[in-house]
């Protein structure tokens, strides 16, 4: 591994690829030429302190940034090869590949079964009821929510605690058959109960996806990921093995930013 | 210590845990060099208090260890702030070690002093000690300014210990070969000559930690060693 973040070729199992990545907002640059790779099946964290960019860049890997008025995006990120950012490509389907789940849990306001069932429904992808109900089942069960929900699929999503709306919104995500999930803080709203057990989801899912978390918890990030890479500026400044981050960082911004000596 | 924290009673937290590896420092020099001093001037006076002020460093590491546990459940330190506590742990166990083997030589000196008409009176420990000293002296120093250099410059000296200690096992074999009513006081002396060789293990094994403070990794060429007397042998010819 380079310390640009950029693996050699020998180091196989990339699924996300990013050279050069630039934002602007308007005049103002929010990322300066992110070149990162996120292998397949391992949790990416991504920290530093707010306003590095490191939510932006997360946003940057299934075109969220699309939506916000004056922002720019250049530099290419391919997934499995190919330019996400390319003409031809379709961002619903995108999306769906390359799913999210934000900082407060975010349920429709429908019951828990229909929460689910959203993007298999809009996407297509049941072929019958049996199977709609089945990928419900899956999505739950994979969350870690099934044995909770099972008697009461068809109350109010919202009447869930905390913990568990964010696991639905967790279920929601992967029902339709992403490879790639985007959390954005995705405990910061909840209780260190909570936490644990999305924490223990998020190892039990990297064996099927690949997951790049933003998160302000330096021990969440120490437990959960793989790798870090850690943003300052809106510059990637060094991103490895969390093992070593965390106990031997090369770079004395990091070093400094994991100490608590920089805010 | 750098004062960077933006939470400043994380400072004062490492500044304390420094502050008792370098009193526990003071206290095991303290009890060497006594030790040593009353063997070389064949003085038992001090002995008995020489072993009752051992528990005063056992006190103390024990204290370090439960502070050192407190600092670590309560700010999660990463990187070099969590070498910086491992290593105090493992410094002070070092620490209390070296003040085991000065009670110990203290112990021994007084079977020493006893016998000291029969063993033959060449024998000095007084050089290797000195060495020992002085090695424990810089790397406290080293330990207490964070200076690896100084600490691998401790480190590679330990050679001289090795030499000096193999020198002495084999002359005192050699005397207890010439004269069976040595045995007593020669045995216990080659108990006192290894422990200082001990001691000298113990202040290498701090140079290696500071090593590992600064730089995230333990020294990685091998240290030079020349301690024979594991094969050394009485010459019945």
């Amino acid at each position: 591994m380079r310390k640009d973040g950029k693996m050699s070729s020998q180091e196989d199992n990339i699924k996300i690829r990013t050279s050069g990545v630039t934002i602007h907002y308007g005049a103002a640059q929010a990322l300066h030429g992110i070149d990162l790779d996120i292998r397949a099946n391992e949790v990416t964290a991504l920290i530093g302190p707010s306003g590095c960019g490191k939510s932006t860049f997360l946003r940057c890997i299934n075109r969220m940034n699309d939506v916000i008025e004056d922002c720019h995006f250049g530099g290419k990120i391919e997934i499995d090869g190919e330019d996400i950012y390319s003409g031809d490509i379709d961002v619903v389907e995108l999306r769906a590949r390359v799913g999210m789940v934000f900082q407060k849990p975010n349920p429709f306001p429908k019951s828990i079964y229909d929460n689910v069932a959203y993007g298999p429904r809009i996407h297509g992808l049941a072929g019958s009821k049996d199977e709609l109900d089945h990928m419900v089942e899956t999505s739950l069960r994979r969350a870690g929510l099934w044995q909770e929900v099972h008697d009461r699929l068809h109350t109010s999503g919202s009447g869930l605690s905390g913990g568990q709306q964010q696991r639905l919104c967790i279920a929601r995500t992967i029902a339709v058959d992403p490879n790639v999930v985007l959390m954005d803080e995705p405990c910061s709203a909840l209780d260190p109960i909570a936490t644990a057990i999305i924490e223990e989801l998020i190892e039990e899912l990297r064996t099927q996806y690949t997951i790049v978390i933003v998160t302000h918890s330096m021990q969440q990030a120490a437990r959960v990921s793989q790798r870090t890479a850690y943003f300052h500026l809106g510059h990637l400044v060094e991103h490895g093995d969390t093992d070593r981050i965390f106990t031997n960082p090369t770079n004395k911004q990091t070093e400094a930013y994991i100490s608590g000596k920089i805010g | 210590m750098t004062s960077e924290h933006i939470v400043s009673s994380f400072d004062s937290d490492l500044a304390e845990l420094n502050h008792m590896v370098a009193r526990l420092g003071g206290l095991a020099e303290q009890q060497f060099a006594a030790a040593v001093e009353a063997l070389e001037t064949r003085n038992t006076d001090n002995i008995d208090a020489i072993v009752e002020a051992d528990e005063a460093l056992d006190k103390l590491e024990y204290e370090l260890n439960e502070r050192a546990i407190e600092v670590i459940a309560r700010r999660s330190p990463m990187a070099k702030d969590l070498r910086r506590i491992i290593v105090a742990l493992r410094v002070a166990g070092n620490l209390e070690r070296i003040g085991d083997y000065a009670k110990n030589i203290a112990k021994r000196s007084r079977v020493i002093i006893e016998h000291e008409k029969i063993l033959g009176d060449n024998i000095s420990i007084a050089r290797i000690a000195g060495l020992t000293q002085q090695m424990i002296n810089q790397v406290l120093d080293a330990y207490a300014t964070g200076d690896a250099d100084l600490a691998m410059d401790v480190w590679e000296r330990d050679m001289d210990v090795d030499l000096l200690h193999t020198s002495i096992f084999r002359e005192v074999l050699e005397q207890i070969g010439e004269d069976s009513e040595r045995v007593s006081a020669g045995s216990q002396l080659l108990f006192v000559a290894k422990n200082i060789e001990r001691i000298g293990d113990y202040a290498t094994g701090i140079a290696e930690q500071i090593y590992f403070v600064k730089n995230g990794e333990f020294p990685t060429h091998s240290r030079p060693k020349a301690d024979d007397s594991s094969s050394s042998a009485i010459d019945q010819s």
